[in-house]
């Protein structure tokens, strides 16, 4: 395949996932679903592809960097590309992790053309090292118990908030900030 | 935790995304660091008494350009860099402006006046004090941009800090020309950027450390 159909695919690639974040920004958990998928095997296939020895980190950092744009998603602007956006934020956290690595040699490499991104996927998760349900277990009940009831049950926010006592607004807050906390401990396993 | 999983569990129970966040934050940051600085200088260092007799001065509206554009640039700036994946732009143009042409004109007030009037110029009466009481004015300013950034998503983490710390002490020194006495363009070309200086070297200094995400 040579480079211009590559770049007609990766705008058409572009587009799609586009449209499926904007619904998801609007409140639509299918579409949102489906774009986290799609993402998760393009940071997939990209990772493995670029980590030569690092291939058994992938998983984690798809999973971090899934939730590193979960947890931004309020910052993109709707004129700007979305590939920019993606690519300035996997840069970002894969900067961190070649820090913790002191790899410093293999900074200038990974992540330097943002419609690499997109290209081939990879559909076959391999088994993350670190396991985001003992992390999320570590998580204090105000930030553990909205995020359980919301995001793994699927309970509505004021069932969750009959079931613990906390406010709606608490639930809210509670699933928000528990996220970022979240993040905060997948850095602190470094 | 497998890979689908982790989505299902992000994608349950999403909530429509307020898309005006970032404005908002800023909002209240600049509001918070404005209302504070004033609040301080009117407290701490009082109004200068003949504010109403200069306010109608071409100078003073000159002095108080200096701060203003800086901060509209600074704003400009940091909202840029709060976004992950969009550059500075024209954005620090609006800051090196200003402080070009307050140089320049200073420079030029330096060459017209006689040679022994130029180091008071420069010093005025009250260069010890103003850019610590600058910093000072900056403090409310500060907590409110970094509070700000810290729900965004910057990836230049020196960079946004400094730029954090600029707007925080444009800001305070627009704040601070309601009480400053000094008219001579040399001493604001001087002591007015040291004092912005300094919330934006300590903004770069932090910014790695307060704004990870």
């Amino acid at each position: 395949m040579n480079r211009t159909t590559d770049i007609t695919a990766a705008q058409a690639k572009e587009a799609h996932l586009r449209t499926l974040f904007l619904s998801g920004l609007d409140g639509d958990g299918v579409a949102y679903r489906q774009f986290l998928t799609e993402l998760g095997a393009h940071l997939r296939g990209f990772l493995r592809r670029r980590l030569y020895d690092g291939a058994s980190d992938a998983e984690d950092l798809v999973q971090e960097i899934l939730l590193a744009v979960h947890n931004a998603r309020h910052t993109y602007r709707t004129q700007e590309p979305l590939t920019a956006w993606i690519h300035a934020i996997a840069r970002y956290k894969l900067t961190d992790y070649f820090r913790a690595r002191a790899r410093h040699d293999a900074l200038n490499d990974p992540l330097d053309d943002a419609f690499e991104l997109l290209a081939a996927p990879d559909l076959e998760p391999a088994q993350a090292r670190r396991d985001l349900g003992k992390l999320l277990d570590q998580l204090p009940g105000r930030q553990r118990l909205p995020i359980v009831h919301v995001k793994l049950e699927g309970l509505s926010v004021t069932e969750t908030a009959k079931l613990t006592g906390l406010s709606e607004s608490a639930v809210k807050i509670g699933v928000h900030r528990g996220l970022k906390a979240l993040a905060a401990k997948i850095r602190g396993t470094r | 935790m497998k890979t689908d999983d982790f989505i299902s569990l992000l994608a349950t129970g999403v909530a429509p995304v307020d898309r005006h966040a970032l404005t908002k934050r800023f909002g209240v940051a600049v509001l918070v660091g404005a209302a504070g600085a004033t609040l301080i200088m009117a407290m701490v260092l009082g109004i200068r008494r003949d504010l109403a007799e200069v306010a109608v001065t071409p100078i003073f509206w000159a002095k108080i350009a200096l701060p203003l554009c800086v901060m509209v640039g600074s704003l400009w700036t940091s909202t840029r860099l709060a976004r992950p994946g969009v550059r500075m732009g024209g954005s620090s143009w609006l800051i090196a402006a200003p402080i070009a042409a307050v140089w320049l004109a200073g420079a030029f007030v330096l060459v017209a006046a006689p040679g022994d009037a130029r180091l008071a110029l420069v010093l005025g009466k009250t260069w010890r004090v103003c850019p610590f009481n600058i910093a000072m004015l900056s403090i409310p300013g500060f907590v409110a941009v970094f509070w700000a950034l810290r729900g965004l998503a910057p990836t230049r983490l020196v960079l946004t800090g400094a730029a954090g710390g600029l707007l925080a002490g444009s800001t305070a020194t627009l704040a601070y020309c309601l009480h400053c006495p000094e008219m001579g363009i040399p001493f604001w070309g001087v002591w007015y950027v040291l004092g912005m200086l300094v919330p934006t070297i300590i903004g770069a200094v932090l910014g790695p450390r307060l704004l990870r995400w």
